[in-house]
């Protein structure tokens, strides 16, 4: 038996006049998947969550959520998913409580729901806000009360577009943690971030955009493997000329600071060698983990 | 009250009493204001023309203007509602967090014309318990009375829901404001019969739906009018089907705010 994915998107293109922002995306989604969809400013990653949010429409292409089709069955769809906005927005003549009511009861939730609203402001740390109009709050709190009304009518499917944009460390833990709960509890979460350690330290499974089209889709451990295991990073003698031999394994150089891929620990006494060969000095010289901002530079630089 | 509804029903009456508590929570502006507009039109226009003027047998002026002023004030505060809350939640954004919900585009506009129908009807009402006060008013129809309070709060609660839709920013909702609401409610005879203008723009005045609204509003207290209740009734009733229908087809496509 296979279960219902909890976002199908099949073909999806979205023009914006003549600009193509969204050139065929192929996406599915399962139940209880934590996200991350990465990718450079104006790939693209907003004009998908909001093709699914309804917000807007393909040019072409079917989105689902857990089954029901966003166009035709936009009622369904809508109801199992929630969505926070990347933009800041807020409605100025009610507080943080109200508004949440408010969300909720659009989705058909009465007074019964009451009780996860609190849980939901008390683990945003609003608590002390919950009477504060939303004009009031700063740009963080407005933030957190904008995630609190993604999951006020407590949503299946979850879509964060950058929720920790202007967002202090202590939030983003309290947050994440919350989030984390919901996922262990079966909501399937989205997340588009431009804080990468976030996603390699949350997301089971990477979508990495850019101009409008998916360059890579993974689960984060593989597109780590992608990557070669270690680098090694040197910072040579202004002026150095690398021997060829090595120069290949470069794979990034920021003035004299020269990092290796390296696929094997063994390759850096071939390395040192070869530098020594050339009479080359270092000034200093260290072994690095590759991270998901390497697959992302990597990925997203040759695409 | 809340646990009476339906989860089915829960969605539009939460817009409708939002809608409703956003322009509550602001009375002074939304409601104290047009009612104190309308009686300076009304402290005014009495005291310069009550003892010269008589529209018709056995009215004096001061009672023939207080209908017109109520129902203006009734049509102009309905559109204000559904078009300001619109435009406001437009240019904030925060109009999203009611497309991002189930609730359908008919019962988007519904709780949007309710709320604007109440706040012409709580607007009306407050101007004519003080006018009360000092004129003594008759009603001959309190039937037509409320029909057409209700029918034209209705048909520019409708209206305002339209300029909300497709206006980006607060200057085209002003213009909307001031080149066809003020002109039409001020050329629709609330200060005077339109049997005393020159038959040209008597003529011109039976092209502007107020005229009906406030012909009809005003028939129903003292049972005289320029022209038949019934047939104004019509006009407005077919008026406010038609707004609604463009209204709704807008909603439907998605028009302005689904892109
Ligand atoms: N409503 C719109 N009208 C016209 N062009 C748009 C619209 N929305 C987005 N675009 C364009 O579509 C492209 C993709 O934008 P999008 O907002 O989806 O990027 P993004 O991946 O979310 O970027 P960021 O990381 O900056 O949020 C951009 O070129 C953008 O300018
Ligand atoms: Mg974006």
């Amino acid at each position: 038996m296979t279960m219902t994915p909890a976002i199908k998107i099949e073909q999806v293109t979205k023009d914006f006049g003549a600009l193509k922002a969204l050139k065929g995306i192929d996406l599915s989604i399962e139940q209880g998947e934590f996200f991350a969809l990465l990718g450079p400013n104006g790939a693209g990653k907003s004009t998908l969550i909001n093709l699914l949010a309804g917000l807007l429409r393909p040019s072409s292409g079917k989105l689902s959520v857990m089954g029901y089709d966003v166009v035709s069955q936009y009622a369904q769809a809508r109801q199992l998913l929630g969505v926070v906005p990347q933009e800041l927005v807020f409605d100025p003549f009610f507080n943080v409580r109200e508004m949440l009511r408010f969300q909720a009861g659009y989705f058909g939730r009465g007074p019964e729901n009451d009780a996860w609203v609190d849980e939901v402001i008390e683990s945003l740390g609003l608590t002390d806000k919950a009477h504060v109009n939303m004009r009031r709050l700063s740009g963080g709190m407005k933030r957190r009360a904008l995630i609190a009304q993604a999951l006020a009518h407590k949503p299946p499917v979850i879509v964060l577009d950058e929720p920790t944009a202007g967002v202090d460390v202590e939030l983003r833990q309290t947050m994440w943690a919350f989030i984390q709960r919901l996922n262990r509890e079966g909501h399937t979460i989205i997340l588009t971030t431009h804080y990468l350690e976030e996603a390699e330290v949350l997301c089971s499974r990477v979508a990495m955009m850019k101009s409008g089209q998916i360059v890579a889709l993974d689960t984060t451990a593989n597109l780590l493997k992608h990557i070669p295991g270690k680098q090694l990073r040197v910072t040579m003698a202004p002026g150095s000329v690398l021997p060829v031999v090595i120069a290949a394994l470069v794979r990034h150089r920021d003035g004299d600071i020269y990092t290796f891929g390296l696929t094997d620990v063994t390759q850096v006494a071939d390395v040192l060698a070869e530098l020594r060969q050339a009479q080359l000095v270092f000034t200093d010289m260290q072994l690095l983990e590759a991270d998901l901002e390497d697959v992302f530079v990597d990925m997203v630089g040759r695409a | 009250m809340s646990s009476l509804i339906s989860a089915r029903m829960r969605g539009p009456w939460t817009l409708f009493k939002k809608e409703l508590l956003r322009f509550w929570r602001v009375s002074f502006q939304t409601v104290a204001a047009p009612v104190m507009t309308a009686l300076l039109y009304l402290l005014i226009f009495s005291h310069v023309l009550d003892k010269h003027v008589q529209v018709y047998d056995g009215v004096g002026y001061t009672a023939f203007l207080i209908p017109g002023l109520i129902m203006m004030s009734v049509l102009q505060n309905a559109f204000a509602n559904s078009s300001s809350s619109l435009i406001q939640s437009k240019v904030m954004g925060s109009i999203i967090f009611v497309m991002l919900t189930p609730l359908s585009y008919l019962e988007f506009f519904l709780a949007f014309l309710a709320a604007s129908i109440i706040r012409g009807l709580v607007v009306g009402l407050c101007i004519y318990l003080v006018a009360i006060i000092f004129i003594d008013l008759p009603i001959a129809h309190p039937g037509f009375i409320l029909a057409f309070a209700f029918l034209g709060s209705a048909l520019l609660g409708a209206f305002g829901i339209i300029a909300g839709i497709w206006a980006d920013k607060f200057d085209q909702m002003a213009a909307f404001q001031n080149f066809i609401i003020m002109p039409l409610s001020f050329l629709s005879g609330v200060f005077y019969s339109i049997h005393s203008l020159p038959p040209v723009w008597q003529t011109v005045s039976h092209f502007n739906p107020f005229f009906y609204m406030i012909d009809g509003f005003r028939y129903g207290f003292f049972g005289q009018g320029d022209i038949s209740p019934a047939l104004s009734l019509l006009v407005v009733g077919i008026s406010f089907l038609l707004l609604s229908w463009l209204a709704l087809r807008m909603l439907k496509s998605g028009y302005k705010l689904r892109g």
